[in-house]
């Protein structure tokens, strides 16, 4: 599994990762034996059941969260702690209301002391990819939901990262924000051509975006299935609809109602 | 309800008709100045007072005397406040004093105070400190571990240290917390200069109301508790305004300042 048919350089190496909460018979088991690599550039779609560990993965591989066994690699170096190149992006915004939009996006920036001169054109330009020219100097509160995600995916994409990871981004916004919101994430990552992690429930969502899907199972969290997505992109909202799309949610839904993860 | 031209004029109205119950039941019943003067000679006093400006010296001890205190108080809670919200240690050792002080009524300390730092400035400063000091050192405790799970893993992710953490985060987190305990902090500070007056002093507003007493000159203690009024909300809205422009970004306060357009004005 962990070799790449395209030969593409592998960004992450994830090594027979688990992780345990407790000791002896009593221990719960949140992730067992993960075993999976992405390639530079690649989208990834993580999809599973509430309780199958996919956000503890995402804690481990930002370096939140030590794992029990096994190890996780980012560029040749195995992750240990959080890290400069990797960008997150939560369920809610998390943005700071006492920080304007700009002022948010360039918190990485000032974190990581890059320099607020250099990096305030690229956070215009950012903000402009995502359709935010002339918010810049509004507050959290006065924007939208699905605006604000916009600024929180600009800023997990403002110092660079190798890697982004996002947990259940869209999750909390309504249905058509969501749809269109993922159009947009297509979008500007076919400009970026970032690594993505992407961890969501939904099934359509998952197939939408992704190069790969990994199909996890919960109790213990382990991974289901795997597969590669080859529609075209960039795909349309109407692809949903597609008979080959539906061959993908089906294979999703399998493995998840298989291995009782479906509620 | 919405304020008009007219219903201002009926709560003008409404104050100045409890002005003249009160006068006409203490002069029908002739009751005696020394258990309760009528509102015109409690506005005699008031004028006396101010025109022989003798209050206006009292005033400004007390108001000294508050404002140095609420400094002395303020620093101290601020910085404990910080140690104890950063530091599981310095907090289990600090606790056992933390809970002894917070249950005991700090103004009955006054009495001591005034054995140890005399009858001048340092006693009533001292004791003006002491009063305000809890509620904003509990205040900024409370504020800095208040910053959400979410926000925090956001910043360790970015890799920023505890310094940062702590300055990007958890402080402007914690202002609206601080800001509500220093509005009471400075309330706290002028009942704490009062009672050191009262428990024994030279000069201020709290012994001008304690020597009024022993000449039973009730009309002029009045006079004095409405210049304590003022004194009180002046001082209160200094915070208020302050706090109106640093947090501007505060849900809470918008929603205060929504409900003040809406019912108050």
């Amino acid at each position: 599994m962990a070799a790449r048919a395209d030969g593409a350089r592998d960004v992450i190496a994830v090594r027979r990762l688990s992780q345990r909460y407790g000791d002896g018979p009593d221990a719960i088991v949140a992730l067992q034996d993960i075993d999976f690599s992405v390639a530079e550039g690649e989208f990834i779609s993580i999809v599973g059941p509430s309780g199958c560990g996919k956000s503890t993965l995402l804690k481990i591989l930002a370096g939140l969260l030590p794992a029990s066994q096994g190890e996780a690699v980012l560029n040749g170096t195995p992750i240990d702690g959080p890290r400069k190149d990797i960008g997150m992006v939560f369920q809610s915004p998390v943005l700071f209301p006492w920080r304007n939009v700009l002022a948010n996006v360039l918190l990485p920036a000032d974190v990581q002391r890059l320099g607020r001169e250099q990096m305030t054109g690229r956070a215009l330009e950012l903000l402009a990819l995502v359709g935010l020219t002339g918010f810049e100097h509004r507050y959290p509160w006065e924007l939208s939901g699905g605006m604000q995600q916009r600024v929180a995916l600009v800023r997990a994409l403002i110092h660079d990262p190798a890697l982004l990871l996002m947990d259940e981004p869209f999750g909390a916004l309504d249905a058509l924000t969501r749809e269109t919101m993922n159009v947009e994430l297509q979008r500007i990552w076919l400009d970026r051509r970032k690594t993505v992690l992407f961890v969501t429930h939904s099934t359509t969502e998952a197939v939408f975006l992704a190069d790969r899907v990994l199909v996890m199972t919960a109790r213990p969290g382990r991974i289901g299935d795997m597969f590669d997505v080859k529609l075209p992109r960039p795909r349309s909202l109407d692809v949903m609809t597609t008979e080959a799309f539906g061959v993908h949610t089906r294979r999703i839904r399998a493995v998840l109602s298989g291995g009782g993860g479906i509620e | 309800m919405k304020p008009t031209g007219a219903s201002f004029l009926l709560r003008l109205l409404l104050i100045a008709a409890f002005l003249a119950v009160w006068e006409a039941i203490v002069r029908l019943f002739a009751i005696p100045a020394f258990i309760l003067p009528a509102p015109t000679s409690i506005f005699m006093a008031l004028y006396r007072g101010i025109a022989s400006s003798l209050y206006l010296d009292h005033v400004w001890i007390t108001l000294t005397e508050t404002l140095l205190g609420f400094a002395l108080g303020t620093i101290l809670a601020f910085g404990l406040g910080i140690a104890v919200a950063l530091s599981r240690r310095i907090e289990y050792f600090l606790y056992p004093f933390i809970v002894m002080f917070q249950a005991m009524p700090k103004v009955a300390l006054a009495p001591l105070i005034i054995i140890w730092c005399g009858l001048g400035l340092t006693s009533k400063v001292v004791s003006a400190a002491l009063v305000a000091f809890f509620p904003l050192m509990v205040n900024t405790i409370v504020g800095l571990r208040s910053a959400d799970e979410d926000r925090i893993n956001l910043m360790r992710s970015l890799a920023a240290t505890r310094g940062q953490i702590f300055w990007m985060l958890q402080l402007p987190n914690a202002m609206p917390y601080i800001f509500a305990g220093l509005e009471i902090a400075m309330i706290f500070a002028l009942i704490g200069a009062i009672v050191a007056e009262f428990v024994g002093a030279q000069s201020g507003l709290g012994m001008l109301m304690q020597s009024m007493n022993f000449t039973m000159d009730v009309a002029g203690q009045f006079s004095v508790l409405l210049i304590l009024s003022v004194l009180g909300l002046a001082l209160n809205s200094l915070v208020s305004e302050v706090r109106r422009r640093v947090l501007f970004w505060d849900p809470s306060q918008k929603f205060n300042e929504a409900v003040k357009k809406k019912d108050i004005t």
